[in-house]
């Protein structure tokens, strides 16, 4: 029995990803969690990983080719199948039927009941596919009811207004045009960040702090060990971020047609710019829960990898906060705009020395703005001031991050 | 239009003559001209008494030749008259077609807008009386296609009354198509009349589902469809075109807009015709906000046959709408 890896949905809007490189041969063992192959879509080169273990049986796409998302890329062989594939595999089935063969097949133990999405082309309305869009319905996951099975606008509604708790953020992209990727890009911003601003009632908080025992602190920390293992600014505010998102819960998870779902993890979201223009926000999973070192490797290589072109498709869809700075740039407060599904943003300007009041007598300190871009369906300006507060807190006592 | 004067029944005939008369009360430079409007009376008795109320000078019987008395009405326009030409059907008005589409419709702008043809011409469309393939045709269409004309369809006994004197204060020249199976139908009209404009579409019937475009004789059929569907809970937004030249885009896409489905019903035939025209309006104006494809019910591409139950089956019906609507709010679980 031949499972089916399937061109994933990296985003709502994405409907197909050119295959780029195959990292597996027929043959291959792979766990879960492995690149299986690169997908070119408008975020750029996505590493896809597999969801399970498994050994690869045989490919069925060339490097180069388009595929529409839900293809079956390639076919896994069962873990412990003994039963050959009947006949050929088919491998685009509209309607997968449950395998009797291996039900009969004694001592074999049944594979996990699994439910692909449908691999057909999907037949979706102009209008249902721009209302999916506007709401982050992945119209794969859309039962069509229209005239021949046709994805209607009312299908659209209903799956958005079922859907309680969207186990993948929908990453909103422009329509797929992997040909031309920083158009797409540029596309797929337009899109979220236009969403965002129509969809999200957004209320923005603002928090002067000053950072000397961060940095004090941050220095004699860096002090005692070689460059490589040093620690960046960068990471102390994502860790105190991330640690403020954990207590807070109104500000870490995603806003659905059912209204806001908290997240129990805290699944870091970082805004890098990237060199060419353009932007993306891949995540640092867990990054509350993260020594300091460990964040800095995970950033670095995160860094490294979105300006390479090697993001993980895990990586690009898990956000549940972002965090913003344009410190570098000298700037000393963003505003920034909310990553829909998400329910909020952190924005970091740059450490800047300004004249702050000590005890009554005007002193000269680093001083750090802190912004806060929430979502008002979901929080308040007092749970929002109380938010950004404890990021301050955190960042006073730097020993404890 | 909640006018305060006291209505009366009439028919769409009647409500035609009135605008005539009204036409010729109105303005000493208007005169009526055509094949049989004065002593007959007119071919489908819209004129019948006028030449006894207005007299020979402006009630004009012709000659049988669609060429010469077109020709004679667009020199009287040129000349400062406000000629009403009028042709026994659009049949025969092919006859004069180069004076309609190569002189009418193009002097004012050959001329720099110097020469201004502000000529009417009415004429008899569509089926549905028996009258054979030679006076049984729709091609208001064709006419919709020429730039420098104006087109319009009354379908309501308010427009029947009150577009003839739209036409007559438009600069352009303005051809009226008046549907034949109309004549007779029944109606309350206000006595005093109201303007009406030849821009716009107009909504007949509000609805929230489909789009219904559609002018002229095939407007009652589409509004008798909406009532049959509203009882299933399927809701028509029946839109009359009222002008089909220029087109009334921005009622059209936002009816569409609202409805997110649109079906047209023309009489006309399909193949290269106005009903492909809206179809690709709506395309190219509100192709993200359609949520099934554009459906058409229109005449079979035949010449309009003899036989009654020929000719019925031939044009759209009231059965072939309510399926087509259907169609596109059709469910598969």
């Amino acid at each position: 029995m031949s499972r089916e890896f399937l061109m994933p949905s990296l985003g709502a809007d994405m409907e197909a990803g050119t295959l780029v490189q195959w990292r597996v041969q027929p043959g291959s063992r792979v766990r879960r969690g492995d690149v299986v192959a690169l997908v070119e879509t408008e975020k750029g080169i996505i590493d896809i990983e597999s969801f399970e273990d498994g050994v690869v049986e045989r490919l069925s796409v060339q490097p180069g080719t388009r595929v529409p998302v839900g293809t079956a890329l390639a076919f896994f062989e069962g873990e412990a199948s003994a039963v050959p594939p009947a006949g050929g595999a088919q491998p685009v089935q509209v309607a997968p039927e449950p395998a009797p063969a291996l039900a009969k097949a004694p001592g074999v133990p049944t594979m996990p009941p699994r439910e692909p999405p449908p691999a057909r082309a999907l037949r979706v309305s102009p209008a249902a596919r721009a209302r999916a869009s506007a709401l982050g319905v992945d119209v794969a996951t859309v039962q069509g009811t229209g005239p021949h099975g046709v994805i209607t606008l009312q299908d659209v509604e209903r799956t958005a207004a079922s859907v309680s708790a969207p186990a993948r953020p929908a990453a909103p992209a422009a329509p797929a045009q992997p040909a031309v990727a920083r158009v797409g890009m540029r596309n797929a911003i337009a899109a979220s960040m236009s969403r965002s601003k129509r969809e999200i009632p957004h209320y923005y908080l603002q928090l002067a702090m000053d950072f000397d025992p961060a940095a004090r602190w941050l220095e004699t920390f860096n002090e005692s060990r070689p460059v490589p293992e040093r620690v960046l600014t960068a990471v102390l505010l994502i860790k105190a971020a991330a640690l403020a998102a954990a207590e807070k819960p109104g500000f870490n998870g995603y806003f659905g047609a059912s209204g806001f779902t908290p997240s129990a993890s805290v699944h870091m979201g970082v805004a890098i710019a990237l060199r060419g223009g353009g932007l993306v926000a891949p995540a640092i999973l867990d990054a509350d829960r993260k020594p300091l070192p460990v964040l800095m490797h995970e950033l670095q290589d995160l860094v490294g990898r979105v300006r390479a072109g090697h993001m993980r498709s895990s990586e690009i869809s898990s956000a549940t906060l972002t965090v913003t700075s344009l410190g570098d740039e000298g700037t000393d407060v963003i505003y920034p705009v909310i990553y829909p599904p998400q329910v909020a943003i952190v924005g970091f300007g740059a450490v800047l020395e300004r004249p702050w009041v000590v005890e009554g007598r005007i002193e000269v300190r680093p001083v750090l703005n802190l912004t806060l871009a929430a979502d008002h369906r979901v929080t308040d300006g007092r749970q929002g001031a109380q938010f950004l507060a404890r990021i301050r807190d955190w960042l006073t006592r730097p020993a404890e991050l | 239009m909640a006018d305060e004067s006291p209505s009366r029944r009439l028919t769409y005939r009647e409500a035609l003559r009135e605008g005539l008369r009204e036409a010729l009360q109105n303005d000493p430079k208007v005169f009526l001209m055509g094949e049989d409007v004065g002593r007959y009376g007119g071919c489908y008795a819209v004129t019948k008494s006028l030449l006894a109320e207005f007299g020979e000078e402006r009630i004009r019987d012709t000659p049988l030749s669609e060429s010469a008395f077109v020709g004679a009405g667009i020199g009287a326009a040129l000349g400062g008259m406000r000629p009403i030409v009028e042709i026994m059907t659009v049949n025969f008005s092919l006859l004069a077609l180069d004076q309609i589409v190569n002189n009418a419709a193009t002097l004012c702008h050959m001329s720099g807008g110097q020469c201004p043809v502000p000529v009417v011409i009415r004429m008899a469309t569509g089926a549905g009386r028996q009258l054979a393939a030679q006076h049984s045709h729709s091609l208001e269409g064709w006419y919709a296609h020429i730039p420098g004309l104006r087109i319009v369809a009354p379908a309501t006994l308010e427009d029947a009354r009150g577009m003839l004197g739209a036409a007559l204060r438009c600069p352009d020249p303005v051809l009226i198509f008046e549907h034949i199976a109309l004549l007779n139908v029944e109606g309350e009209l206000p006595e005093r009349a109201v303007q009406v404009d030849i821009d716009h579409a107009a909504i007949r019937r509000p609805g929230r589902d489909i789009t219904v475009l559609t002018y002229g004789a095939s407007l009652s059929k589409c509004l008798e469809a909406a009532a049959q569907l509203s009882a299933q809970g399927i809701e028509l937004e029946v839109v009359d075109l009222r002008t089909l030249r220029p087109l009334d885009d921005a009622l059209i896409v936002e009816s569409v807009r609202r409805t997110h489905r649109a079906l047209i019903v023309d009489e006309g035939w399909r193949s290269g015709s106005l009903s492909a025209e809206i179809g690709m309006r709506i395309v190219e104006q509100a192709f993200f906000d359609l949520d099934a494809p554009i459906a058409r019910v229109c005449t079979a591409e035949v010449p309009i046959p003899y036989p009654r139950h020929l000719e019925e089956a031939a044009l759209p019906s009231v059965a072939q709408i309510v399926a087509a609507a259907a169609g596109l709010v059709a469910h598969e679980s």
